[in-house]
Parts: C-alpha cells; structure tokens; sequence
C-alpha cells in the first residue's frame, strides 16, 4: 500500500483533532480559530467537530488569552494557545517567561503547566519586519520552557501530539512558508519524544545542523554537494529544548566540519548555542571552526530582491560547504 | 459664501465651502481608486505580500485629515493606504513603496503595511494591531511639550480594543491631558469575526472610564466626520485634552485582498447594502449635486482625472527600479 501523504498544515490538525478526541480537557484559544481556521487554515474543520468551547476565537488580546491559557493549565485544563504570527509572541512575554516558565519551579513543584503555544516563523512571505520573524531562540534561552521544531509533516504531528501530552508549558514554532509541504504520515497513532535529534541524511564530510525552515535548505544544500563529492550529513534537532547535544557531537566528530544553520538571528541566537554546544563537545575532532548561518542582523525588509538576501539559501549553505571543505 | 479654514497655522489656505467639499470628494475618489489599482497589481501577481483594501472607509480618513494641518501627526494600520492619502501622500510613491520599489516612501523596505512620511506628519503605519497607540500619544506629548499646538490622531480598527495597552495609554493621555484623539475605525469585523463576539460591553464606555472626551458617528458621512473632527481638534489645540471618536463605518472587500470567499462570516446582501446605500462617494456626491455645487459631468471629469492620474502613478512605480542589494544593511541603527 502506497503511504499515505498529509500536508504540514494537514498534520497539525490531525494532531490536534487525535489529542482532542483523546483527552477531553485539550482546548485551542485564537484569533480566528473557530470557524475562519486560523488565517492559514491550519484548523479549519475543528469547531464542526468539537464546538466553539472547545476551540474558542478571541478578541486580539494576546497576553490576556495566553494567561488565561495558563491559569487554564494549572487549573485542570490543557489549552493549546495560537499565535498567528511568532511576531506577536512579544506581546505574550510576561505570561510565557515569567508566569508560564516559573510556575512549576517557584512553587516547589506544587503548580504545574501543561499548555502548548502553538506560533509561526520564517522570512520570504513578502509580509515584512512585523509579520516575518523567527523568535524561538527567546524562549529557548528560558529555564522551564520547552521549544519544538518540526520541519516536516511527520514531526509536526508527532512533535505535538507529545507537546499536547508534556506536563510542562511547550512553545511550538511552524514555518509558515511549509504549511503546503508534503511529506508521508501514517495513519496509525505514533508520537516523537522530545529531545531526540534526527538524521535527515547520512554523510561523511561535513554535518549541516539545521532547524525548522531550514533542514529543507540544507537537504537542498547536500544535494548540490553530493554532485561536487562533499558527503554531508544532515541533522535535524527538532528540539531546541529539551537538546539532544550527544547526535550534534557525534556527528561532528564524525565529519569533523559543521555548518549550523537557523532562520532566527545568529547574534545570541540558535546558531551560537548549538555551536558552542557542538565546539565544546568535538573540539578536538574538528578540523575547521564552526559556521553559524543565521538570518541577516537587520529587521526583514519587505521589497523581494532584499528580503531573499537575509536567509540562507541552497546555494549560500552549498557555498559555505565547499569552503568549508577546502574546495574554493 | 461661507468660507472654512483649517486650524493648524501649517494648514491649507483659506478655501471656500464649495471648493473644501470638492477637495473632499476626488480625495475619496482618490482613495477608491488607489485601491483598485492596488487589488489590479495584486490580482496579476505584480504586487508582492499581501494588501489590506480601505475602500468603503474613505469619509473616515478624509473627513478627519481635512480637520488637521500638513504637520499635524498620524498614526496608521495594515489598513493604512487611505490614511497615507488623505494625509497628503502621493500616489506614485505609495504604488513605489507597495512594490518594494527604492522610490517608495520606505526605500521599498516597509511595504503596503508600513508607509511613514515625515513630510505629512505621518509616523507609520503599523502592522501590529493597536501597536501604534503608544507612538501616536508619545507624539502628543512632544508637541504639548515642546510648546506647538500640533495634535496627533491615533488610527486604529476596532480589533485593537483587545489590546490592553490601548488602556494603559488612554490613561496616561488623560492624565497629562495630551492632544491626542483616538479613532476607533469600526468596521465590524476584526479579520474574520463580528466585533460583537469580541467586544463587552461599550466601545465608547471604555473611553467615558477614563474620561476622555468621547463621541460616535456615522463613519459613512464625510461632513459628519469632519465636524466632529474639527471641533475635537480644536479642543485638543486648546489643552483641553484627549479625546475618542468611534466612526462606523464599513470594509467593502475581504480582510485581505486574498480573502475571496467571506459568506462563513458576513453576506453578500450586507456588503451590497453599504455598497448601495451607504457609500461615502455616492452620499456625498449626491449632496454636492442637491446644494448645487457642482453637476454631474463636471464629477465625471473628477474621476476620470484621478484614474489617469492613479494609471499613471502605477506605471511609474512598475518601471521604478529595486533598491541595490547593499540597501539591506542599511537603516538598522540611526
Ligand atoms: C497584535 C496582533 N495580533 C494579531 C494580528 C493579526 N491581524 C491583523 S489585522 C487583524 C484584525 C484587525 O481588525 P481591526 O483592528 O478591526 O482592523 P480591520 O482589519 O478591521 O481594519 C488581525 C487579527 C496583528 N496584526 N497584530
């Protein structure tokens, strides 16, 4: 039998529609999710099926919903939170870092909350400095929160059927250009723990580490290499927290060159940690230093020819291997 | 004749009744047709991202701009090119900036959801909903400390009502009684929503709670608009401090020019009776031609005038080229 393909945006739904067939107490809050299914469409179908009390539309009042999702939580409930784009995560700052994040610790382990903010990264949309980021390293940087990242249907629905399942509060960043993107899912139950890298691609000369948006890139990336020699391995981490630094390193001592690459800024950002992560841990194997490629340090402009300048592309990353590499 | 002038010192010279309400008109028009042109672009593929229509909202925009002077402030929506418009921008580099054109207002760096002018006072358009309320009343303390009588209008739509900040400013604008005037712009749906199913309680009421000065009115009505706008202008010039003025009014196309297929949340009998009953342009066309100020061809020629003028602003911002690449790293710190 054929394997059955879902779209990214097709196997968050089903994740969530599973999770809420599940466990009555699951329940989605947003901007438009009801009936509209989000802007993306990414929920269409859920109200028909579990009503408007459970997948509830708000005002635009993000940090209002999101602490109402966390008293939710540490109340008995196990809302999922939606934040249509990851720009407006700003807005929900102190309900995420310093409610959300520290409940569990500040009360001695008495509070607890399981809630899932579900939000969007990525550039090249033409939408913009406000509707364009890529924040997740914000939230990695903060003890108590979980991060995931799926790059793929499969992860995606995996990833947040255990999101949906942690005790603990998980923000969960879909790349907005890969809602379409098709991939195989099955059609029996499975989830992904979190904190377990993947290969996306076994290689022998270098190890491109990349996330979300990216692990395509890098796929792309490895493909052009393969033609010119270079065996790149491909790694996914899929968490940035809880992370599975020992598959970074093994990889690394492995190959011995690594490209990390990341949507989000390199400056302080995922691509500084994972190679600080990777140089501590494989020093003495690498043969070269390791490479950061992060969106450019400006906010995303909005005029096409601009905006393709300010992430890593196929070619870029191809560019960056060879160097790498010794091939100039 | 009655004659009308604009309070700023900055403002338009004297003009006489007639010739304000004639302004008045081909604005609007300018307006309705600046945006089909926008809905023309996207439709074939030659505008990137995404643009949000104004049209149906014109008498908002205009009949308030037409009450403030050149250096008086605003601040915008991703609803935004009607009050870029009405607040003087010019059309060929509205069509610039909407193309990622270097020519643009931004450098072609903000897009249809960021247009901002020094020149007209505009301090941006802004795609965060209410994210502008703090700007618009940081700009009003400055011009009453630094001793002008500018004022500054904060537009937003009635989505931003969610927003708590919208509270914490309104507060503060009261306080040290600024001259600002929040324009609540409601058009009944927040994206895909009735307002109603994201609203308590009163708009209005929110405003009374803080005692500002608050008002409503039929944002359809241009002369209406204006009124009211003039005199809480005046107001705010005299120190008499802020002010909110709720104008209902009416988006005629989707949330987005993508947004094609909207019977799940309003229908197509709603949007015909706006369209056919309550247009801003008809109503007031029709009462020009009831006062006897101007006749029919002579509103014809109006807008055939403003439709070459919009073709030709469209043509100059297609053959506009790109900002060079090193534009990119450009503008990041002051
Ligand atoms: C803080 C924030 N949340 C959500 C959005 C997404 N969004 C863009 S426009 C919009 C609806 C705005 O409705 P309203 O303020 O009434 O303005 P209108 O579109 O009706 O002119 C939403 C939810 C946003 N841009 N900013």
């Amino acid at each position: 039998m054929p394997e059955r393909e879902l779209t990214f945006a097709q196997a968050v739904r089903e994740a969530l529609a599973e999770e809420m067939r599940r466990d009555s107490h699951v329940c989605i809050f947003g901007e438009d999710v009801a009936e509209a299914g989000t802007p993306f469409k990414v929920l269409s179908g859920l109200v028909e099926e579990f009503g408007g009390d459970r997948v509830v539309d708000t005002p635009i009042s993000e940090a209002g919903f999101t602490g109402v999702a966390v008293g939710a939580a540490m109340t008995g409930m196990r809302p999922v939170v939606d934040i249509m784009f990851g720009d407006f995560l700003t807005l929900t700052m102190d309900q995420m870092v310093n409610q959300a994040a520290k409940v569990h610790y500040m009360s001695g382990g008495h509070w607890k909350v399981p809630m899932v903010m579900r939000t969007t990264l990525g550039a090249t949309r033409r939408s913009a400095a406000q509707h364009s980021q890529s924040l997740h390293a914000w939230f990695s940087h903060v003890p108590g929160l979980k991060v995931v990242l799926p790059s793929t249907p499969y992860d995606a629905k995996g990833l947040l059927k255990t999101a949906i399942r942690d005790e603990n509060p998980v923000v969960f960043f879909e790349d907005k250009m890969m809602y379409k993107l098709k991939g195989p899912v099955p059609e029996e139950e499975y989830t992904i723990p979190l904190g377990v890298a993947e290969v996306k691609r076994e290689g022998d000369d270098i190890t491109i580490v990349a996330t979300s948006s990216m692990v395509q890139v890098g796929l792309g990336a490895a493909t052009l290499l393969e033609k010119e020699g270079i065996s790149a391995e491909v790694i996914d981490p899929r968490t940035t927290w809880p992370l599975d630094d020992k598959t970074l390193i093994e990889s690394a001592k492995k190959t011995s060159r690594v490209i990390v690459l990341d949507e989000g800024y390199g400056r302080y950002g995922v691509t500084a940690e994972l190679a600080a992560v990777i140089a501590e841990g494989a020093f003495y194997d690498l043969d070269a230093p390791v490479k950061r490629m992060g969106a450019m340090h400006v906010p995303i402009p909005f005029s096409p020819p601009l905006e393709d300048v300010t992430v890593a592309t196929e070619e870029t990353v191809f560019e960056a291997a060879r160097q790498l590499c010794g091939k100039t | 004749m009655t004659t009308a002038t604009t309070n700023s010192e900055a403002g338009r010279e004297v003009s006489t009744e007639k010739e304000k309400w004639l302004r008045v008109y081909r604005q609007m028009v300018s307006i309705r047709l600046f945006e089909e042109q926008v809905n023309e672009l996207y439709t074939r593929a030659l505008m990137p991202g995404l643009a949000h229509l104004y049209s149906g909202e014109e008498a908002v925009a205009v009949g308030i701009c037409e009450a403030l002077g050149r250096d008086d402030y605003i601040t915008s929506t991703h609803r935004g090119h009607g009050h870029c418009l009405a607040k003087g921008a010019s059309p060929d580099r509205m069509f610039a900036e909407l193309l990622g054109k270097e020519a643009g207002y931004c450098r072609g760096k903000g897009g249809s959801m960021h247009i901002a002018d020094p020149a007209t006072g505009n301090l941006g358009a802004n795609a965060i909903v209410g994210g502008s309320v703090g700007i618009a009343t940081g700009a009003a303390f400055a011009a009453k400390r630094q001793g002008t009588d500018r004022v500054a209008v904060c537009f937003f739509g009635e989505g931003a009502l969610g927003q708590g900040s919208l509270y914490e400013v309104m507060n503060l604008a009261q306080l040290w009684k600024l001259p600002v005037i929040y324009v609540c712009e409601n058009n009944l749906y927040n994206e895909y929503t009735h307002y109603t199913e994201t609203t308590a309680g009163t708009i209005l009421g929110r405003a009374i709670a803080f005692g500002l000065e608050a008002a409503s009115v039929d944002g359809q009505d241009v002369r209406a608009v204006n009124e009211i706008a003039s005199r809480l202008v005046r107001r705010a010039r005299a120190g008499g401090g802020p002010a909110f003025l709720q104008a209902d009014t009416y988006r005629y196309s989707g949330h987005h020019v993508g947004d094609i297929n909207r019977e799940y949340y309003r229908s197509k009998q709603e949007e015909q009776h706006w369209k056919s009953d309550r247009d801003p342009i008809k109503l007031h066309s029709k009462w020009l031609l009831d006062r006897a100020y101007t006749d029919a061809a002579s509103l014809e020629r109006i807008t055939s005038e403003v439709r070459s003028e919009m073709e030709s602003a469209v043509k100059f911002a297609i053959a506009a080229p790109y900002p060079s690449v090193e534009e990119v790293e450009k503008h990041v710190y002051a």
